[in-house]
């Protein structure tokens, strides 16, 4: 699993490579854990590479969501291939989280 | 094909337990989003085992079983730990309190049993056993 930071003004974008698992989770954890990250506005999840996700990827999200929204920093998930986004939608979060079809729709979100 | 595997009780053998189902699913032509759902629930059970049932121990065990029975996969997860790792049904997790609390677990069993047309844990010996079966056209 490789996390890929680009910032680009009040938007961090961040390209997800791999499979998000048990294992992998920590190294995402830590990109979304880090302070100045609630110094954006927006913060972009770029799945186009993303090709697997387990509950514990999940987590590491729904872990964070709180302290996003309080901060007025909005996650929104685009590129989702279809398979992943299924397992958002076994869990009902598809309707908790934002995730648009293209990078257009994101920075619009 | 290779339809029966054993890893050490290290999560960095997860990977290594999704492209051996996804190997023995191949041969099937089925839907993507069908083999990564088998997929994804067998990879929850087996951290499940890892991380509670052996407290990530690499010097236990877990052995994994494919068999198709006609259409019907039947999958067998056990350990050779002396733990009893008997988890609840997790039927529907209320994620909105889970967002409010930043909590990061307690979804995975939710997912096994959504995904999967019957899950079943058991003891064999001092051991336990998993048995997952779902449907496959």
């Amino acid at each position: 699993m490789k996390v890929t930071a680009q910032p680009s003004a009040d938007t961090l974008t961040l390209l997800l490579d791999g499979e998000l698992d048990a294992s992998s989770a920590i190294v995402l954890d830590t990109e979304l854990a880090k302070p100045d990250i609630l110094n954006y506005r927006k913060v972009l999840v770029d799945c186009a590479k993303l090709s697997y996700i387990s509950s514990a990827g999940l987590g590491v999200f729904i872990s964070h969501l709180q302290r996003f929204q309080d901060a007025n920093v909005k996650l929104v998930f685009f590129n989702m291939q279809e398979k992943v986004f299924n397992v958002f939608e076994i869990l009902g979060l598809d309707a908790l989280m934002t995730i648009v079809p293209s990078a257009a729709e994101a920075e619009a979100a | 094909m290779k339809s029966t595997l054993r890893i050490a009780c290290s999560r960095s053998h997860l990977q290594q337990v999704r492209d051996f189902v996804r190997d023995y699913l191949n041969s099937r032509n089925l839907p993507e989003i069908t083999v990564n759902q088998v997929v994804l629930a067998i990879d929850e059970v087996v951290a499940n085992f890892i991380i509670h049932a052996n407290g990530e121990d690499e010097t236990q065990f877990l052995d994994l079983k494919l068999a198709f029975s006609q259409h019907e996969l039947n999958v067998e997860i056990a350990d050779n730990g002396e733990t009893i790792y008997l988890p609840g049904t997790h039927q529907s997790p209320d994620l909105r309190a889970y967002i409010k609390e930043g909590r990061k677990g307690g979804m995975g069993m939710a997912l096994v049993n959504r995904l999967m047309d019957r899950v079943e844990f058991f003891t064999r010996g001092n051991h336990t056993v998993c048995h997952l079966s779902k449907h496959l056209a």
